[in-house]
């Protein structure tokens, strides 16, 4: 069989500056099949942070920032839902008025994959060889579902992984409550939202709740912190890796 | 007097979160509609992608919306109707004021409808001395506590059936009961003396037909038809955009209504109303008035941006999937509209910068465009009235919202765009979060404004070395 293509990182600045761990694994899960990855030095963030808060020049400086950096690559592959949807949905839109860039960012677009779209649907793999001794519950994160459309390769690579018992709990499609700068301005509502998905995690059963967006799992994980409840958060490829 | 509360958002949130029984009934209510709807969606004989083409549909009809009502007017006409075309809400209210004097009419009995509720009706015609009464048993209700709707189909659903039994108790002086049928009865006693009594019947209008000239009023109670035959003279009022070219149209986007209001394949009563009763008819009202209202739709759709919006048949589907109504309730929204809806129609009507924070207070997780029949793309234009705030419009007459936010901004612009510039500023952050109170990897108080996150829980810390620099080190 010939080797598979390589492929470039985009590792989120949430994952990057917080949870280098994942970043870490991601590289895991590529060398258990034989995939090279290269990691470009000069990334930073996609944008999506200023974006959503109305800040379309500023975000544009860093899709600008992100094109350059990645469109000589073959295939981009990042660990989170949001922010490819971030540089497949919305780059189109901010370049609107301008056709240069545009046809750049759609080149870039067509390109980039969150890690289990990428692992399932591209490459065909469901099973990493991986063991985790616990029980399981997904985190269906919103823009991963609902602008990418992944529901079903998260869990079935989880399903894969040895000594793992997979449980869904109440409402894995409901928003966290996350986010981005909603989790700061509007705290209160925010809070409500994160502690109905924990009860939901709770009444599943599990001991682990998986996600493939840090961004929800870190809200998800600072409120199990707080409470001090006995629930693991981990980031699907940090799962895969084991 | 319209009442516009937008600028309460925060604080009437909070109140409603506290709310015990609010929150238990958003959360039943919630879960029982919002799959319920998704499920007929699938059902559908066309398939779930009939929403798509309903889309469709309501942008061309949006994009002829001058011929098609031009059309609408002139099939009603025909029939000896009237109508009228109101710019603003008071010439709406006005309009219709004019007509009840002219007939000296006492009491008006009133089906549900949002629109009236947009221009502040009830306000203006009980302050001229005319009794106005709601006969849909949630607004019913609602009335009777001086309250406004928190839900464009389940207007009380904020109410426990122990409050409402206590409101009939004191307002209708019926021995207390929270018995529903008993209830349902009292109601139904003393809207019944109020129908025969009426001398005019106010409705809204869920859907317009340009082609037969006609407009669709639609219940599950029958008290719109009956608002709309009893009385003498029927006044129905419509926003601009609800009109539909064809019957054909109209049928589609009829069964679409009936799916993403309530799970329903057809709702209880449909009438159709094309004009006053002819001659041979012994049922109806002589009189027909359809007052078509602007107030500020004709802004909205000169918009390319927001002209989407107009799509929107006010259906309700979004609010119940919506994770942050189902925390809220409607009253936060302060307006007429609440939900997904309301955080875009509202700034556009309103003002987008005293609505803020109804566009800016939502996670755009997107269950809206999925639950919404005629599948409007709610979270773009959420993100768009964002980018109005962020940087201020004219045409919208935006200030912008922060200049100290638009300034960290530009300065984190500047830092993400060159590595070393960023990665010194993860290290500073790495080095200044050391003040802050926490452990095990995990902060639990942020400074400031960011506090907002902390005061419920902790955050994880920036890590001592980042993914490039172990990057950097395990291939060096
Ligand atoms: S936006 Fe869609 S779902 Fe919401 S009320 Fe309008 S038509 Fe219904």
């Amino acid at each position: 069989m010939p080797k598979p293509q390589p492929v470039t990182l985009f590792i989120q600045c949430l994952v990057d500056g917080l949870y280098p761990e994942v970043a870490e694994a991601v590289v895991q899960v590529f060398k258990k099949l034989n995939i090279d990855v290269d990691y470009p030095l000069d990334q930073t963030c996609c944008g999506q942070p200023a974006f959503n808060a109305g800040y379309r020049q500023e975000a544009k400086t860093a899709a600008r920032h992100f094109i350059e950096i990645f469109e000589k690559s073959h295939a981009i592959v990042c660990p989170s839902g949001s922010c490819v949807s971030m540089v497949r949905r919305h780059y189109e839109e901010l370049f609107a008025k301008e056709p240069r860039w545009q046809a750049r960012a759609d080149a870039v677009a067509a390109k980039t994959y969150e890690l289990t779209e990428y692992l399932v649907d591209v490459l065909g793999v469901t099973d990493l060889g991986a063991r985790y001794d616990g029980t399981v519950t997904y985190h269906d994160s919103c823009h991963l579902l609902r602008v990418i459309g992944v529901q079903q390769q998260p869990r079935q690579l989880i399903r894969y992984v040895k000594n793992t018992q997979f449980v869904e709990m109440p409402d894995s499609d409901q928003c966290c409550g996350f986010g981005g700068s909603f989790a700061f301005k509007y705290g209160d509502i925010s809070t409500a939202m994160v502690a109905e998905k924990v009860k939901n995690i709770q009444t599943s059963g599990a001991d682990t709740v998986v996600g493939c967006d840090m961004g929800c799992l870190m809200n998800i994980q600072g409120y199990i912190n707080r409470n001090n409840l006995p629930i693991k958060t981990l980031h699907i490829a940090q799962l895969l890796s084991g | 007097m319209v009442l516009i509360n937008t600028e309460k958002y925060i604080a009437e949130a909070k109140e409603a979160m506290k709310d015990s029984n609010l929150q238990k009934a958003l959360s039943s209510f919630q879960h029982r509609i919002g799959p319920a709807t998704a499920a007929t969606y699938q059902k559908l004989p066309e398939g779930p992608e009939l929403r798509l083409k309903a889309h469709d549909m309501r942008m061309r009809a949006i994009e002829n919306l001058d011929v098609l009502l031009e059309v609408l007017a002139d099939n009603i006409h025909r029939r000896g109707g009237r109508v009228f075309f109101a710019a603003t809400a008071k010439e709406a209210v006005d309009y219709c004021l004019q007509v009840a004097h002219q007939h000296r009419v006492k009491k008006i009995v009133k089906g549900k409808s949002m629109v009236t509720e947009e221009i502040g009706f009830n306000e203006a015609l009980i302050a001229a001395g005319i009794e106005v009464t709601e006969t849909d048993l949630g607004e019913y209700i609602i009335q009777l506590a001086r309250e406004h709707p928190s839900h464009i189909i389940a207007p009380a659903i904020h109410k426990t059936r122990k409050d409402i039994g206590r409101l009939f108790a004191d307002k209708l002086g019926i021995p207390y009961t929270d018995d529903p049928p008993t209830l349902t009865q009292a109601a139904r006693k003393a809207l019944r003396a109020k129908f025969m009594a009426a001398d005019m019947g106010v409705s809204g209008c869920n859907l317009a037909c340009a082609e037969t000239g006609h407009i669709t009023t639609v219940s599950n109670e029958g008290n719109i038809r009956m608002s709309t035959t009893l009385p003498p003279i029927h006044v129905a009022f419509m926003g601009m955009e609800r009109v539909v070219a064809s019957l054909e149209e109209h049928d589609i986007l009829f069964r679409l209504l009936a799916r993403g209001a309530a799970a329903q394949n057809m709702a209880g009563y449909v009438s159709y109303v094309g004009g006053p009763a002819t001659s041979d008819q012994s049922d109806g009202p002589q009189e027909f008035h359809l007052i078509i209202i602007d107030n500020g739709r004709s802004r909205i759709l000169a918009d390319v941006e927001f002209r989407e919006m107009l799509c929107c048949i006010r259906c309700a589907a979004c609010l119940n999937v919506c994770p942050v109504y189902g925390k809220i309730g409607g009253h936060a929204y302060g307006f007429a509209y609440s939900g997904p809806v309301g955080a875009v129609v509202t700034p556009l009507l309103v003002g987008i910068n005293r609505a803020k924070d109804l566009c800016q207070g939502e996670t755009l997780c997107g269950a809206c465009q999925d639950a919404c029949p005629v599948n409007i793309d709610i979270p773009r234009m959420l993100l768009a009235l964002r980018a109005k705030l962020a940087d201020g419009d004219k045409d919208w007459n935006v200030v912008r919202n922060s200049l100290a936010e638009k300034v960290a901004f530009q300065f984190w612009a500047w830092v993400i765009s060159k590595r070393a510039r960023y990665d010194r500023f993860l290290q500073l952050g790495y080095l200044a979060q050391k003040w802050m109170p926490g452990a095990d990897g995990m902060i639990s108080r942020l400074p400031l404004a960011l506090h907002g996150w902390t005061r419920s829980r902790d955050i994880k810390s920036v890590a001592k070395a980042s993914f490039k620099k172990r990057w950097q080190n395990r291939q060096s």
